[in-house]
């Protein structure tokens, strides 16, 4: 190597890894501190994936979470590279299960509010998720309080098979008597919504919200491209395209969830 | 071959009875009726009335095709979001007429397709779920041959769900399964013995209730005809707020 290029390795060697971020949607490149804090690209809206502790500071003033002692039950671990997944999902989101559960405030309004982890095994619909939901609209239904739940999710855990869409129907079947008691249920879509989650839940809001480019499905683009052997048209399971045929209320800029919570959570 | 996977190849199998069959030997005077009053008639679901032991009943099913021509129509028995409004608009009106209902499933899965995800897949196998788990007339379903994910689910969310000898149920099909997880759809056997998809692993998993023998005579036919009217003579006795607690328990136990 030229000393010329030792020279420049070692500035390269110096620049923090990451500095750059490519947005998915619209492939503009940016420093990562234009991100900002709601994670979002300024060029197009897109709003980058947050962790459930990221996206709950954002969303309310106050939490308190709920049922964190429940976990997936003992019978599924005797799959060791299942558990072993449960585990690095565990570490890296310091939560039990893919979605957080509890108790939360906008000013002096209080409500129910869950949030999914994509992080932990790509935010799939687990016993343990689906009883955590389940627990938490039961909870707001006899507390009186309404409930938002930010969906993030690859759809039904496919390591809890059977009973991972057994759980589809135990939390809409909490929604629904939820519902019964006159109470407000607000779903928000997030990036990325789809499989199972889509089909019960996600999907039973008497609101259903959403931020900007997000993916909202049922099936995979590849098991469509592999049934109907072409490439569907590039925004077909994106938020807009929903929007447009119906499925969602309102698309809101992750600036202004907030906002948009604490005025849906007065009127109702 | 394992035995799981042998199961799953006799529930896709040719042999297996027509759910068109399957309707006209355990109803009297069966009418097909069309449609979702909104948008389209997905041929994937086959729906309608008929008079079993002498009551009333409305059935809604999906159904492969008897031959090629008639699978393309269905394809392959994967409803469309049509398909879906439509079995639930029959449902609710057999609520309203306090009919009891009969699901019959044989799907490989809700059709994955361009059109489908426009027209809202994933919200009418939610609204199916949500309004059919609330349903307050006896609902009975039938795993008649495959029972594909979200897809069979939404038309099995009722008091009891029974499943054929030669059924399945499952999240997603062993090939898929094996896909996913393994990156290797060859190791479909491999995966079915996994995914404890059959009908004794569901009834001991109590994902099903009752494992019916299979349907090839009239003499099979005339005992499935037999359980569904002692089911639906079973679960008509009950109150209407005592059969959706004893629903609700049903679905609360997945833990």
């Amino acid at each position: 190597m030229s000393k010329n290029k030792e020279d420049l390795q070692a500035l390269m060697d110096q620049i923090p890894d990451n500095l750059f971020v490519k947005c998915p949607i619209c492939k503009e490149n940016f420093y990562n501190k234009k991100l900002g804090i709601y994670k979002v690209c300024p060029n197009c809206g897109f709003g980058f994936r947050l962790g459930a502790d990221e996206r709950i500071k954002l969303t309310c003033d106050k939490f308190k979470p709920i049922d964190e002692d429940v976990v997936a039950p003992e019978r599924f671990l005797n799959d060791k590279k299942y558990a072993g997944k449960l585990e690095k999902s565990k570490k890296v989101t310091n939560l039990n299960e893919s979605v957080q559960t509890g108790i939360a405030k906008i000013g002096d309004q209080e409500f129910g509010l869950g949030v999914m982890d994509w992080r932990f095994i790509m935010g799939s619909l687990g016993t343990a998720t689906g009883e955590k939901l389940a627990r938490l609209f039961e909870k707001c239904t006899k507390k009186g309080l309404p409930v938002v739940v930010f969906s993030c999710s690859g759809g039904a855990r496919m390591q809890e098979g059977i009973h991972s869409l057994m759980q589809m129907a135990k939390v809409s079947q909490a929604v629904s008597d939820h519902a019964a008691k006159g109470l407000l249920y607000i779903s928000v879509l997030t990036d990325p919504t789809t499989g199972g989650v889509t089909a019960s839940y996600a999907m039973e809001g008497d609101i259903n919200l959403s931020e900007p480019h997000t993916l909202i499905g049922f099936a995979g683009r590849r098991v469509i491209e592999k049934t109907i052997q072409q490439r569907p048209p590039k925004d077909f399971q994106r938020a807009e395209t929903l929007l447009k045929n119906g499925f969602l209320d309102a698309i809101i800029k992750r600036s202004d969830m907030k906002s948009v919570l604490a005025k849906l959570l007065a009127w109702n | 071959m394992t035995k799981a996977y042998d199961r799953v190849l006799a529930a896709r199998s040719a042999d297996k009875i027509s759910i068109q069959n399957l309707v006209a030997g355990i109803t009297e005077d069966f009418m097909e009726l069309h449609g979702d009053h909104a948008y389209g008639d997905d041929p994937a679901v086959y729906a309608g009335i008929g008079t079993i032991g002498g009551e009333p009943v409305t059935i809604t099913s999906i159904q492969k095709g008897n031959n090629t021509d008639e699978n393309i129509k269905r394809h392959f028995g994967s409803a469309e979001p049509d398909g879906y409004r439509k079995a639930l608009r029959l449902m609710k009106q057999a609520e309203k007429f306090n009919r009891p209902i009969i699901n019959l499933i044989n799907t490989p899965g809700a059709y994955p397709g361009v059109d489908a995800e426009y027209k809202g897949q994933g919200y009418m196998i939610a609204q199916s779920i949500i309004q059919g788990l609330k349903l307050s007339v006896p609902y009975i379903s039938v795993i008649v041959g495959e029972g594909g994910s979200g897809g069979a689910l939404a038309l099995a969310v009722g008091d009891t769900v029974w499943a054929f000898e030669n059924s399945v149920y499952s999240i997603l099909s062993p090939e898929g399964y094996a896909t996913i997880l393994w990156k290797d759809s060859s190791k479909a056997a491999d995966a079915a013995e996994q995914m404890q998809l059959t009908p004794k692993d569901l009834l001991s998993n109590e994902i099903i209730d009752k494992i019916v023998p299979e349907v090839n005579d009239s003499e099979s036919m005339q005992n499935f005809k037999n359980a569904l009217i002692d089911k639906i003579n079973e679960l008509k006795k009950l109150p209407k707020e005592e059969l959706l607690a004893k629903r609700h328990a049903r679905y609360r136990k997945f833990n």
